[in-house]
């Protein structure tokens, strides 16, 4: 089954450029650590996935562009193109001149109604390219005018027009200083949209992906792009394919469906966070080597303690002890708790790895049976020369404490009125913002009871 | 997307001349193989004149004759004359220029009023074929000075029409501010009776003071003649005057001066332009800094000052030039913003820097500032990738602060000394179309403004009582 991806601002562009570009280095490395009918099997699963291969000499992204002014996108365009790997049709792609001005109002109330049709066409014709279309997969940042405004708008568009293939949104969450003034605005108003239309939201925060890279990757000077690798790296780790439990002998056929159904067991929780381990500089991998029992335990009290990294993990925070009856609001503030969980494993050694912890009770809530809670896929399929690398995807309280901010922050602006008028200017009012704010604290408060 | 600026009276059109020349020779070194590209349609058409000066526009390929996106206005003929007569006189053709003979004698009820009921039509119609051109219009810069007759009165009135007749496009206006000793008497009246059409009309408004353009100018020559930074004189320096000597400045160096307002616009939009990591366009500026409407004077400084000459200094730390910005020494206008509040601020980065070096120097720097109470983490940032040309890096700072409130104050005072004695009134009311009422509705519109800047300072934006947030019942 094919994914269309539809990379929205710059953001998303730039990202979605970083994750294809990772995809496309994977499957033509020589690190798979496999044998060669599993790689040959693995290759041909992501190619189907996410390229395209008609009458091109290189593959094809299966992708639509979109943004609101020309530079990001002819930039992605012939960076691709010149890296002779792969590239993005000369056609998928939709540009205007003048921007959103960070304005989501502008995005969604002005841009989405007037580029609908054009947009809407395009990733038609990317659908319709696909022998089996298994679902979208947008890419946007919260923070800005298009990938946050005409993101949510081409969201609840591609809803309507596909009310039964499967959505999954990626998300980015800016700094929390530094980017845009108005980012808490457009965030709020963004992520309530989006809560409305999409299957689920995939969540990426620059300030922990910046941590990993000052800290894990030992980047000095860290650009744009260093952060957008290592979210195409730990994007890649959860799509490339991989065997899940029921799923027979080849490599699922249905990712975004087995994620939504392991993951997403109820409407009112949509939230999902990712965790990736190892992560190191690609020069120290040869030097390293990885016990899976090491990986996990590390992993697992990530899960625990909301970490965000093999680093400075707090190995203080337990979870509640089973037996004893402790009501749920006496749980311990720092311990995280899940409703759904999957990992993926990829690499040497696979297979009978122990994952029984992950099974706890008590990671979980009550509503749920572990065994539904907790899935594992995987694959003896080295990913990006990781001899040995796991994934989490955790729909958990994750998320909790940054969307409490934005939405403190956000409401904190509203308060005073400020900016506003730039908003009310396209049509986005004040009830408007009041319904969004509803619909988050609605969330907050879904996933603080627990 | 384009931008059109207009320069409006004889400050309005010298800067503007700088400004077309210091974009020419950015393009010039970025764009090697001389082929027409976006980049350069933001300010430039690209003109067949094989055939002649009324060739059509050609949208891609080659550069065959650029000409400048621009009205120039002035209602003497001395500066535009010039213009034409310089290096730059292929840039510009008639249909752009509406000029007169006679100036507006300090006169900002002449330009405004007289003037612009004379020129209405005419300037329209310009405004109008040159935007034909444009395939895609964002923003207008008006550049003009307060003080004077023609870029007060005139440049005003041009501010108007852009609202009328292209209400959706941005008007950012670069306003030069008279000082205490200004030699025109009358220019706090002029000034007053501007401010008012910008409070309500103009998007955005920079002020400028030539008080801090010729302490900048000064420290450029400190610079070279210390020596301490082993640093050479260019030749063609912007610093050097029209005797060539770059050693002392007998008489304010207009030109230098002038030169560092044309690197403001052309750092303001470079990231419009150019590529970069972060882009920040004209729009953004706008949205990001201008949380109520009528608090929309920004604060620039930019940094390192030796990029606004042609100086070869070696590079400082990188985390300099971000102190730099908030320092007094780098303003355009005279004011304290580390000592007012910061209801916004945008740093818009070129050149080989990266989104670290602009957190690290944010967390480091954002203690010593105050933020109003509803934008403690009210940052803007753009990282552009092309850096000025001959450099490195550079930064340009716009602060929404309300350290601009001292300016506006003593601005409203020696209108008062002057309009409470009734001083040269007469030569305003004798204009037809000017009545006492200009006067009192313009110095009252700046005393809202003052309130509403004394207002937040009181509060610091704080309301009395914070709503709480939304419950949910469970």
């Amino acid at each position: 089954m094919s994914i269309v991806t539809v990379q929205l601002g710059q953001c998303g562009n730039q990202i979605g450029h970083e994750v294809f570009s990772a995809l496309c280095s994977d499957i033509r490395g020589t690190h798979g650590l496999c044998s060669r009918k599993e790689n040959e099997s693995y290759r041909d699963a992501c190619r189907e996935r996410f390229f395209c291969e008609q009458e091109s000499a290189v593959p094809v992204a299966r992708a639509v562009l979109v943004d609101m002014e020309p530079k990001v996108i002819s930039q992605t365009l012939s960076t691709a193109a010149s890296s002779g790997h792969w590239k993005y049709s000369s056609h998928s792609h939709f540009c205007q001149k003048q921007g959103s001005g960070n304005n989501w109002a502008n995005g969604y109330s002005v841009h989405g109604p007037r580029h609908k049709e054009a947009i809407m066409d395009l990733v038609r014709k990317e659908a319709e390219k696909c022998e089996r279309l298994g679902g979208f997969f947008t890419i946007m940042s919260v923070a800005g005018g298009t990938g946050s405004g005409l993101g949510a708008f081409v969201t609840q568009c591609l809803r309507d027009a596909f009310p039964t293939s499967f959505l999954l949104n990626h998300v980015v969450w800016p700094y929390g200083t530094g980017e845009v003034i108005v980012q808490n605005y457009n965030s709020v108003l963004t992520l309530s949209h989006l809560y409305h239309s999409a299957d689920a939201l995939l969540v990426h925060q620059n300030d922990v992906v910046h941590k990993i890279c000052a800290q894990l990757m030992n980047i000095k000077q860290i650009s744009f792009r260093d952060v957008n690798r290592v979210i195409a790296h730990q994007l890649g780790s959860v799509f490339q394919p991989a065997h899940t439990a029921g799923g027979g002998s080849g490599y699922s056929r249905n990712p975004l469906g087995d994620l939504m159904e392991s993951l997403v067991p109820h409407p009112e929780f949509r939230m999902l966070g990712l965790r990736n381990i190892p992560q190191m500089p690609e020069s120290s991998l040869p030097y390293s080597t990885f016990s899976w029992p090491g990986l996990l335990k590390h992993l697992r009290q990530m899960l625990i303690a909301n970490a965000h990294m093999e680093e400075g993990i707090d190995w203080q925070v337990r979870p509640p002890q089973p037996g004893s009856s402790i009501p749920s609001t006496n749980k311990p503030l720092h311990f995280n708790t899940s409703i759904a969980n999957l990992v993926i494993l990829r690499g040497k050694d696979v297979h009978g790895v122990d994952l029984g912890r992950f099974q706890d009770p008590s990671l979980y809530t009550s509503w749920l049976n572990p065994q539904d809670a907790f899935s594992a896929w995987q694959t003896p399929r080295a990913f990006n020369k990781y001899e040995k690398s796991a994934a989490l995807v955790s729909n958990s309280q994750f998320l909790l404490q940054p969307l409490d901010n934005i939405v403190g922050k956000a409401w904190n602006m509203f308060a005073s009125k400020a900016y506003l008028h730039q908003y009310t200017k396209f049509g986005i009012q004040e009830e408007d913002f009041l319904d969004c704010f509803t619909t988050l604290e609605q969330v907050i408060s879904s996933y603080t009871n627990l | 997307a384009v931008s059109l600026p207009f320069a409006v009276g004889q400050c309005g059109n010298q800067v503007g001349c700088r400004f077309w020349d210091l974009a020419l020779r950015e393009h010039a070194a970025v764009n090697k193989k001389g082929i027409y590209d976006e980049a350069l349609s933001s300010f430039f058409r690209n003109v067949d004149t094989r055939s002649g000066d009324n060739g059509p526009d050609i949208y891609k390929g080659k550069i065959c004759s650029l000409k400048a996106r621009a009205l120039l206005i002035d209602m003497e003929e001395g500066v535009v004359n010039e213009i034409l007569q310089g290096p730059l006189r292929d840039v510009f053709d008639s249909k752009q220029l509406i000029t007169d003979v006679s100036g507006s004698g300090n006169n900002w009820a002449v330009g405004h009023k007289k003037y612009g009921c004379q020129y209405r039509e005419s300037i329209v119609e310009k405004l109008r074929k040159t935007a034909e051109h444009c395939d895609c219009l964002q923003c207008f810069f008006i550049i003009h000075s307060m003080g004077g007759g023609t870029g007060s009165g005139l440049g005003t009135f041009v501010l108007n029409l852009l609202e009328e007749e292209f209400p959706e496009v941005y008007r950012f206006v670069t306003s030069v501010y008279p000082s205490g000793e200004d030699d025109v008497i009358t220019s706090p009246y002029n000034s007053v009776l501007a401010m008012k059409e910008l409070n309500e009309h103009a998007d955005c408004v920079l002020p400028i003071e030539n008080e801090s353009l010729f302490e900048i100018v000064n420290k450029i020559h400190q610079m070279i003649n210390s020596g301490k930074l082993g640093s050479t004189v260019k030749q063609n320096s912007l610093v050097t005057s029209s005797a060539g000597s770059a050693k002392t400045l007998q008489e304010k160096p207009f030109d230098a001066m002038n030169n560092i307002v044309a690197n403001l616009l052309l750092n303001l939009t470079s990231s419009a332009r150019f590529e970069g990591s972060l882009n920040m366009d004209l729009n953004e500026i706008s949205m990001n800094l201008v949380p109520f409407p009528r608090l929309h004077y920004l604060v620039s400084s930019l940094t390192p000052l030796y990029t606004l000459a042609d100086v070869n200094v070696p590079s400082r730390k990188l985390d300099q030039m971000f102190s730099d910005a908030f320092s007094r020494d780098h303003q355009l206008i005279q004011a304290d913003p580390k000592h007012s509040l910061y209801l916004a601020c945008a740093l818009l980065v070129r050149g080989n820097v990266q989104v670290s070096d602009l957190r690290r120097n944010i967390e480091r720097l954002k203690p010593s500032l105050h933020f109003v109470s509803w934008n403690q983490e009210g940052w803007k940032t753009g990282l552009c990738s092309v850096p000025p040309v001959g450099h490195s890096h550079s930064l340009l700072a716009l602060a929404n602060n309300t350290c601009v409130k001292p300016t506006f104050i003593e601005l409203k005072d020696r209108f008062m000394k002057l309009y409470k004695k009734k001083a040269h009134l007469h030569h305003y009311l004798q204009v037809d179309g000017m009545e006492q009422t200009c006067f009192s509705e313009a110095v009252s519109s700046l005393s809202d403004l003052i309130e509403e800047y004394s207002e937040l300072d009181a509060t610091k934006g704080a309301p009395r009582i914070y709503p709480s947030r939304l419950k949910i019942a469970v």
